[in-house]
């Protein structure tokens, strides 16, 4: 019998397919008629059908990263970018169709909302299906909507800020997300208000050889304070399936953001996400991030401190199983005096899993008087399974403190005798230790995601002992 | 009833395929306290790693049961949930896991019944007491950061939190001051009851002050080469083994 100190749940939770219905479903590929097909269907304004052939261009003049996981398997000819779910956007979980709030209930966001969050966004394949916000921070000014209600509501603060963070140049899938982004959420934080309960957007892909490409903007203005949650999930199919998100944040002057993630996306997902943030001065950026699933991840969120006395944290574990290369790591630009970084990363791999903790730090002439520590650590549990560290560390002037360490370890027979002594079974032990490892990060998370990082882990290891 | 716990029977154990004991006999009864004395390599991790069945010592032949059952292959955790445990002489760090939820994790497997979390903590709060464990550690990572000595009692933290049948002492005492050895003893006195016994392994005498012995066994090159009472510990401590070795 397996007992645990948690529940144990069921994998299932995240492998139930709905079927594949939808209200409309582009045609797969990536042309200039299909970009405009999916500007008449998402009734875009001029400015962002215009923005959206631009980025095609783009796309098309850039090549495929030369670095990294082999993603040449990914053909955007055999990819569906635009699926709208048979659903309109509720306000009311109520109103969303019945399989599609069974989903979500599966899931615990309804019944999460209910507890411990201020605000919800619950996307299906391309579109937003609910969003809900509590009064009292409606009635100070704070804006939590689906981007598209954004681009018509909000069309100045979006434009100023739409892609301007991460720009279309950036690289080959920024340009892609650019022309077929659909969905993700909107936050707009007024100068001063402190969110003190957190948001949540959850993003849940359902249908097969279909792309997901939500854009999340978040501007937390000066002297505000954030906490933004990011969940993400999807069935297993056989065939390649893609995400291309874009997350872009803006922490003014004096401002604090803090954005959490569990990327749960089931392993035919190839994981292509840009993450971005700019900080102002003495403004705070903290980054917790789990990433599980998917078959390749190519993931660096970034900070660019900008502003004196920028901070950022960034706290990560990634954990690769049989077939999946997790290439993810982090990325921060100190571009003021008096900046601060802090880089926590740990890494699991089993089962011939690679994860890759590749990173950038720059630090700017202007950066004087900066600090920065990285950490990275690396846990394998068998022979077979790969872990490496790719960083890349410019430091332009001497007037800093910069410190890198990096460790590999693996799981040694003395200790999981130790705790066998103890009644431990092996399989418990590893688990143990697997999860001890991980709670420097675990303990980051809001609770309810702690609890499903570690029954991933659970069930990520069960059976993984011969 | 029989009181009898530990039986070890013309055991032959090998470690990195270098033959390390030779033919060990023991047995033990409730209610007792051995002691298995030997100079460095005789044999004494040797043995409490091969009751605990450590896959990285081989047993060749001979055999162990406990409370008359075969426990010779048996897997380590099944040993332990039998009921028997190790306070070992280099306990394992372990990042991440506090010592509370450790022992209410362990205890949960010994007993296979769910842990009343407020009687176990109350119970974890008086033994660190009796022990001076500071209350803090209970939330620290298990044995990460302790010193050699902390570490020491927190394994006698463990026996007593987790009241095995049998505990098997290796080398706890050795590398500890005066005040922890006491403390160990004191453990041990908590411990020590009529059901249960304690197997102390040491290479000295020291702890001996404080404890009062049944059985003393001398082990040198892989056998037990002599066995007596207290007296025989005495012995040890004003003439060594130079005695045994000669012999063999």
């Amino acid at each position: 019998m397996k007992k645990s100190n948690i529940e144990e749940i069921n994998r299932n939770i995240y492998d139930i397919k709905n079927k594949d219905e939808y209200d409309f479903k582009i045609k797969k590929g990536l042309t200039a008629e299909i970009i405009n097909e999916i500007s008449n269907q998402k009734n875009d304004p001029d400015w962002m059908r215009e923005f959206r052939l631009k980025a095609l261009d783009v796309y098309n003049q850039l090549e495929l990263p030369s670095w990294g996981p082999d993603i040449s398997e990914l053909n955007m000819n055999e990819i569906a970018t635009y699926v709208r779910p048979k659903s309109k956007l509720n306000s009311s979980w109520e109103d969303v169709p019945e399989d599609i709030k069974n989903t979500f209930d599966k899931l615990g966001i309804p019944e999460a909302e209910k507890t411990s969050l201020a605000g919800v966004g619950a996307q299906y394949d391309s579109e937003v299906v609910y969003h809900s916000m509590k009064e009292d921070l409606i009635k100070q000014g704070v804006i939590y909507t689906d981007m598209e209600t954004a681009v018509r509501e909000y069309p100045d603060l979006v434009k100023e800020h739409f892609m301007k963070c991460v720009p279309v140049y950036d690289h080959k899938f920024v340009a892609l997300h650019g022309a077929v982004w659909s969905g993700g959420s909107f936050v707009y934080v007024p100068k001063n208000v402190k969110v003190d309960i957190p948001l949540q957007s959850y993003f849940r892909l359902n249908s097969p050889e279909s792309g997901q490409f939500e854009h999340t903007l978040i501007i937390v203005d000066e002297g505000a304070s954030l906490h933004f949650i990011e969940g993400c999930s999807a069935p297993k199919y056989n065939k390649v399936n893609l995400h291309a998100g874009c997350v872009e944040l803006y922490v003014k002057d004096n401002a604090y953001l803090r954005y959490s993630t569990i990327e749960n996306w089931s392993k035919n997902m190839l994981n292509l996400n840009t993450k971005k943030a700019i900080v102002g001065k003495n403004a705070g950026m903290d980054w917790v991030s789990g990433s599980f699933g998917s078959k390749i991840s190519m993931l660096y969120p970034m900070s660019i401190l900008n502003g004196e006395g920028a901070k950022t944290e960034y706290t990560g574990i990634s954990f690769a199983g049989k077939g999946q290369n997790l290439d993810n790591g982090f990325k921060v630009v100190h571009n003021a005096k008096n900046t601060s970084s802090v880089v926590n990363a740990k890494s699991i791999s089993k089962n011939g899993g690679v994860c890759t903790y590749r990173s950038l730090v720059r630090i700017n002439e202007n950066a004087k008087n900066s600090k920065c520590t990285v950490s990275c650590e690396s846990l394998m549990l068998d022979d077979i399974s790969r872990s490496d560290t790719i960083p890349t560390n410019e430091i332009k002037t001497d007037e800093v403190e910069f410190s890198h360490e990096a460790k590999i370890g693996k799981i040694s027979d003395k200790t999981i005798f130790y705790l066998m002594s103890r009644g431990i079974s092996e399989e418990d032990a590893k688990a143990m230790i697997v999860r001890g490892f991980a709670y420097p990060i675990s303990k980051e998370l809001p609770v309810e995601y702690a609890v499903e990082m570690n029954n991933l882990i659970n069930l990520e290891l069960e059976g993984a002992i011969g | 009833m029989s009181d009898k716990l530990l039986e070890i029977n013309n055991l032959y154990v090998n470690a990195e395929e270098k033959e390390i004991l030779k033919g060990i006999n023991l047995s033990i009864n409730k209610g007792e306290i051995h002691v298995i004395m030997g100079p460095n390599g005789s044999g004494k991790t040797t043995t409490a790693n091969a009751i605990l069945n450590n896959p990285m010592y081989k047993k060749t032949s001979g055999s162990i049961s406990f409370e008359n059952e075969d426990i010779t292959n048996l897997k380590t955790d099944e040993i332990a949930r039998k009921g028997v445990f190790m306070s070992f002489q280099l306990p394992e760090e372990i990042p991440g896991v506090s010592v509370v939820n450790f022992l209410k994790y362990a205890k949960n497997k010994i007993t296979g019944q769910p842990v009343k979390i407020f009687e176990f903590k109350d119970e974890l709060k008086k033994c660190m007491e009796e022990l001076n464990i500071n209350p803090e550690y209970m939330e620290r990572s298990l044995n990460v950061g302790f010193s050699g000595g902390e570490k020491k009692k927190n394994e006698i933290l463990q026996m007593l939190m987790l009241n095995p049948k049998l505990t098997i002492l290796d080398e706890t005492d050795s590398g500890l001051d005066v005040d922890a050895i006491k403390t160990v003893s004191k453990g041990i006195e908590m411990f020590k009851n009529k059901e249960n016994a304690v197997l102390i392994i040491t290479h000295n005498t020291k702890i001996l002050h404080s404890l009062k012995v049944d059985y003393v066994h001398v082990l040198v090159n892989g056998k037990i080469v002599k066995t007596g009472g207290q007296d025989l510990a005495r012995e040890i401590e004003n003439e060594g083994y130079e005695k045994y070795k000669v012999e063999e």
